[in-house]
């Protein structure tokens, strides 16, 4: 009798599925998805707890916190600076000075970059005259503008803004300058016939085409603005989190360089986060590719 | 039929030679051609023998070396007005959606963005893509892909159009296909066309004149007039006995160019 009710159902399902079937099959589906991604986020929240919870066992009975900090102390730093203020003034004072000093770098290095990096791509002449200076520029160690830059420009955030700007420049010039010299021939050739003038050509075929060159560098373009900034304030400053770390340094307050980093990490990681966004909107017409079709 | 108009394209003793390493390589030489307004001719040769550079030569994106190219009579200096042209390739924006690829020829020439979609609406419709409008190029099929490319070019209502073996990515199926929607869309757009192709029976199909080129470096072998009837229907010409016999005709001109193509391929390979 059980063998009699089975049969039907096995052949409709090796047929077409039923409404219902696939509709639980659906379901299935995405209660296994929820299921990976709890799991997921579960390891993840276990192994930070593994990590900080052996760094806080170890400070408290082995290794000497004085010179390791742990967790609790650097919390503690941070619910204090959050609340009565820093020894330079206010948090949000400092943390507002970094990251405008970051944003306007960034702005005017990836501008800056954009622009020279396409001239020089679309141009044989220019790109195989500037070869050379720009192969140099790129091989000073950057970093140690920064104190030039504060003889220069003085303790304010002119200095850092350079700082960074100089680090952002070089990673988004690289990148749109292969971006526009990698443009197919045949798109040029196709606009061109279709009644582009050589203006149209670099706006409609060129710089879209360099556009996912150009984003994949300002990933790393901003973590370049934030190390310029805060370099910049190392290397003299009356404001900053990069003051403030150096402070942290010269009291011998490693819960107070630790703090400075997590408050440092967050900001690059909300500015990568604005930058996924971007590109998402930027680059809607590119096929999805497979690691986009991975269950989530 | 046509041959009293004036031509709409010359060459004259068109040469055309590219650096190439140390040497020099020669695409085409001393080529002769003229096509009259409205006229169908297809270039047909082996592989790889310099038919595109003809094109080129054409479409002024490519100087001539020696001889002379004239486009409605005027030399050819940069794109001359009124051409359009199929690349073997695609060539379509991969950013932009199919209507605003078909607009972007009226974009160039001045159109302002309304009236420019509106004549794309138009022309996408005509080529059979009505509904997808808004698609991207990654998410059509090769033929769809052509069919946006067609109207890419159909949009700037072109009187001289080059196709460079425009359906030789295609499956058997679309590309007859392609091909009566081709014959479709020229009947009564009065332009000329050459049609370049290694496929005798495409050229056949589609052409008033053939045009036979010789192995690289190519040059005008022979040039055969197309005795069928418009309009002709892609699939169903083919087996007509007229077809037959003019395939049989050109064909022995043909071969022999494709032999030597073949015994030099073989030769390099050895």
């Amino acid at each position: 009798m059980p063998h009699d009710v089975k049969a039907p159902a096995a052949a409709s399902t090796s047929a077409a599925p039923t409404p219902e079937e696939e509709a639980r099959a659906v379901a299935q589906a995405k209660a296994a998805a929820v299921r990976r991604r709890l799991m997921i986020n579960l390891m993840r929240i276990v192994l930070v707890a593994v990590w900080l919870g052996s760094w806080e066992l170890a400070a408290r009975n082995w290794i000497d916190p004085f010179y390791y900090s742990r967790p609790t102390a650097i919390w503690d730093r941070l619910v204090d600076w959050f609340s009565n203020g820093t020894s330079q003034g206010s948090i949000w004072e400092q943390i507002s000075y970094t990251l405008r000093e970051a944003v306007l770098g960034f702005v005017l290095g990836s501008l800056g970059g954009v622009v020279l990096g396409v001239v020089l791509g679309r141009s044989r002449f220019l790109s195989d005259v500037c070869a050379p200076f720009i192969k140099a520029a790129n091989a000073i160690p950057r970093i140690i503008l920064a104190s030039l830059f504060v003889i220069w420009f003085g303790l304010g955030m002119e200095s850092k803004v350079a700082t960074a700007f100089v680090l952002v420049f070089f990673a988004v010039f690289f990148n749109a300058f292969q971006g526009a010299r990698e443009v197919d021939r045949n798109l040029v050739n196709n606009a061109r016939i279709l009644g582009a003038g050589r203006w149209a050509v670099l706006r409609t075929v060129v710089v879209p085409s360099a556009t996912s060159w150009i984003l994949a560098s300002l990933h790393s373009a901003f973590g370049f603005a934030i190390i310029g900034a805060v370099v910049g304030e190392y290397s003299g400053a009356d404001k900053g989190l990069g003051l403030l770390i150096n402070h942290a340094q010269g009291t011998f307050d490693a819960a107070g360089i630790y703090a400075g980093m997590i408050i440092i990490t967050v900001l690059a990681l909300l500015a990568e986060w604005l930058l996924t966004m971007l590109e998402g909107r930027l680059l809607r017409w590119r096929p999805p590719s497979a690691a986009d079709s991975n269950p989530v | 039929m046509s041959q009293q108009k004036a031509p709409v394209i010359e060459l004259h003793g068109a040469t055309k030679r590219f650096r190439s390493g140390a040497g020099l390589h020669t695409a085409v030489r001393d080529l002769n051609l003229t096509v009259a307004p409205g006229e169908f001719v297809a270039v047909v040769g082996p592989t790889g023998c310099g038919k595109s550079t003809t094109l080129s030569l054409v479409s002024g994106l490519e100087p001539p070396s020696a001889g002379t190219v004239r486009v409605h009579g005027e030399p050819v200096t940069g794109i001359p007005d009124g051409v359009g042209y199929m690349f073997q390739n695609d060539a379509v924006l991969p950013w932009r959606s199919v209507l605003d690829n078909v607009a972007t020829g009226p974009r160039y020439r001045g159109l302002g963005k309304r009236e420019a979609r509106e004549k794309a609406r138009e022309w996408v419709a005509r080529v059979g893509l009505a509904g997808f409008e808004k698609y991207y190029p990654h998410q059509l099929s090769g033929g769809m892909r052509k069919r946006v490319a067609l109207a890419q070019t159909l949009v700037n209502e072109p009187s001289i159009l080059l196709m460079d073996e425009p359906f030789s990515a295609l499956d058997v199926q679309t590309r007859s296909l392609m091909q009566d929607e081709l014959l479709r869309l020229w009947s009564g757009s009065g332009a000329a066309v050459i049609f370049v192709t290694h496929d005798l029976e495409e050229a056949l199909v589609l052409a008033d004149r053939v045009v036979v080129m010789t192995a690289g470096p190519a040059t005008v072998k022979g040039v055969f007039d197309v005795p069928l009837e418009r309009p002709r229907d892609a699939e169903e010409v083919r087996l007509t006995p007229e077809f037959l016999d003019i395939y049989r005709e050109v064909w022995e001109s043909l071969r022999e160019e494709v032999q030597i193509t073949r015994e030099r391929g073989t030769g390099r390979a050895a």
